[in-house]
């Protein structure tokens, strides 16, 4: 089975993140980047199965040249080889022209499965999934808190508000998986040391046959007009509990009319 | 007026909350429409309450076969839709199915899409909260018409009399909808508290809770106020409580009226998940937790003896 797992590289969400003032893009230069901290669930899900089931894991990035230092770190954690998907034209895409790109480098590495975080801790908008599946004509498999493989068959456990759902498709398939699902390994000295020499391949966009005009700016189909900092919340009063902090609390609460 | 299809949600309960803010806010926009997209016999369970809130028509697409795949169909029925009364807008919760059926509606369509918006101006310009609730964006879709998907809260849903007539669409699939089977739902959620993302109060407790077992002194005050139930990552990951509940960056965003912090420290990944609540109460024991920058009250204290006090105290105001 040939895996692919998305992973992006995302401002540390630890830390004090911003919007470019020249292009409201995310600001990467004054960020801390990381790996996409869900992703590395995705890699883990990958890994396990490749050790039950054999194959091949391959991580597939789209994004700035300096991303290849989280596609190293991705390496370290045992995938076999990385595709980079590195254009100066791809900066200011939207959702729908990456899930374009990604779709067109997905095709390219016949892949039977593939996997990605249900999010990144940047955009949080959960679509790219669903639209890379809707593009290749493919299952989307999505919010996975268990995932099993039998086969050419998957079964996930899908997370809801009221408990989850059995959901089930068959090979080639995108599923998303959410922080619960496993436990991501710690890179070893020698996964760190071997990352340094896997395939590494950088590909344009002309390599997968996507015109410049359908990404970037140019091809966005939506915008940001604005972006400000929201100002900080003013705190309130706060009292040490001499015995009658429940009594204060609930004071608070009533004079608020939430009592 | 233009159109704007809002689409429905449900839960066993009936219509979501959510739904009838979209309504809200798409009276703003155009004429709503609701749009129902299940099993068969899901839009007359609801068009009363649709109704109330202004939908002015109900498209009903109703098919054992939504209901038993993921959300492939309902983007593909949405899209014949919108394709042939051509809407001025399509608005849609921020749920995670809210945001899957318009990813596909976006891609089917090459239409922009916007999601978490917590408001919507009539000239389709959302507003959107990023950044661990640190930075406010304004955005546009640029080709197609706002395709937008709102969080919940974001509005006090008012109601609006109308009298809807239901129109029944054909719904015709390929293969290709049918891929993602569901073969089993499995409820989880005791009791019947309100959903954590649609509740106007949510109590949350933290690591400071301790236990699985202490959660039920969070769960006490939530019942006592109405209240829908959260927890931190870090009460999560220590296995006291189920991360559907969890509120915070890998978690679900809330936006409640009253958001009651216990034992929570309040790193930023949780900050991300509370911030833009209206009101913000905590008690923890260390007068340092970040959690008090934010907070309308607080109280530095041992959330075993405050907490049984104000319940005590709420109990007795009760009568």
């Amino acid at each position: 089975m040939k895996i692919v797992v998305l992973v992006k590289q995302v401002p540390d969400s630890g830390a004090e993140r911003n919007l470019r003032s020249d292009d409201n893009t995310v600001d990467r230069g004054s960020a801390n980047n990381v790996i996409n901290e869900m992703d590395e669930y995705a890699i883990e899900e990958a890994l396990s199965i490749q050790e039950k089931h054999g194959g091949e894991v391959v991580v597939l990035t789209m994004g700035p040249s300096g991303a290849t230092e989280s596609i190293r770190k991705a390496l370290s954690m045992g995938p076999d080889s990385a595709v980079h998907v590195a254009d100066d034209a791809l900066h200011g895409s939207c959702a729908v022209a990456t899930s374009k790109v990604l779709a067109a480098a997905i095709g390219q590495l016949d892949a039977d499965l593939i996997i990605c975080g249900a999010e990144s801790t940047d955009g949080r908008v959960q679509v790219m999934p669903h639209m890379i599946a809707e593009r290749l004509g493919i299952a989307a498999l999505t919010g996975a808190r268990k995932l099993t493989v039998d086969g050419s068959t998957l079964t996930i456990e899908r997370q809801t508000e009221e408990g989850y759902e059995v959901v089930t498709a068959s090979t080639p398939a995108v599923v998303s998986v959410w922080d619960t699902i496993n436990e991501p390994r710690y890179p070893s000295f020698k996964g760190i040391m071997a990352a340094k020499k896997k395939p590494l391949e950088t590909k344009s966009l002309a390599d997968l046959g996507v015109d410049a005009s359908e990404v970037g700016f140019d091809g966005a189909t939506s915008t940001v007009v604005e972006h400000s900092k929201r100002p900080p919340r003013q705190a309130g009063n706060k009292v040490a509990d001499s015995g009658d902090g429940g009594v204060q609390l609930v004071q608070y609460l009533s004079s608020e009319k939430f009592v | 007026m233009a159109e704007v299809l809002v689409v429905v949600e449900a839960s066993q309960a009936g219509v979501k909350k959510v739904t009838l803010e979209l309504l809200t806010i798409a009276r703003e926009l155009g004429e709503p429409s609701a749009v129902v997209l299940g099993g068969p016999g899901a839009a007359a369970a609801m068009s009363d309450k649709l109704g109330e809130y202004g939908a002015q028509k109900i498209y009903a697409a109703e098919s054992e076969e939504i209901d038993g795949h993921l959300v492939a169909p309902k983007a593909t029925v949405l899209a014949n839709l919108v394709t042939s009364v051509s809407p001025a807008a399509v608005l849609l919760a921020s749920s995670q199915e809210g945001k899957e059926i318009a990813a596909r509606l976006a891609v089917k369509l090459d239409n922009g899409i916007l999601t978490d918006a917590v408001g919507l101006d009539a000239d389709g310009t959302a507003t959107q909260v990023v950044f661990a609730g640190q930075t406010i964006v304004k955005s546009k879709v640029t080709k197609g018409i706002p395709l937008v998907t709102i969080r919940p809260n974001s509005v006090t849903p008012t109601p609006a009399a109308a009298s809807p007539a239901v129109e029944n669409l054909t719904v015709e699939l390929t293969d290709k909808d049918k891929l993602a089977q569901v073969v089993n739902r499995v409820a989880e959620q005791k009791g019947s508290r309100p959903e954590l993302t649609e509740a106007s109060i949510v109590v949350s407790g933290g690591r400071g809770v301790g236990s699985g077992d202490n959660f039920k002194l969070v769960e006490e005050l939530a019942d006592l106020m109405g209240a829908a139930v959260g927890a931190s990552r870090a009460a999560v990951d220590s296995g006291f409580y189920p991360h559907q509940f969890q509120v915070g960056q890998t978690g679900k965003t809330v936006s409640p009226q009253l958001y009651v912090a216990l034992g929570i420290s309040g790193a930023i990944q949780h900050r991300a998940g509370m911030q833009t609540s209206k009101t913000i109460v905590a008690v923890n024991k260390d007068e340092e937790a970040p959690i008090f920058e934010l907070t309308d009250f607080g109280v530095v204290g041992d959330l075993f003896k405050v907490v049984p006090q104000a319940v005590e105290e709420i109990r007795k105001r009760k009568g």
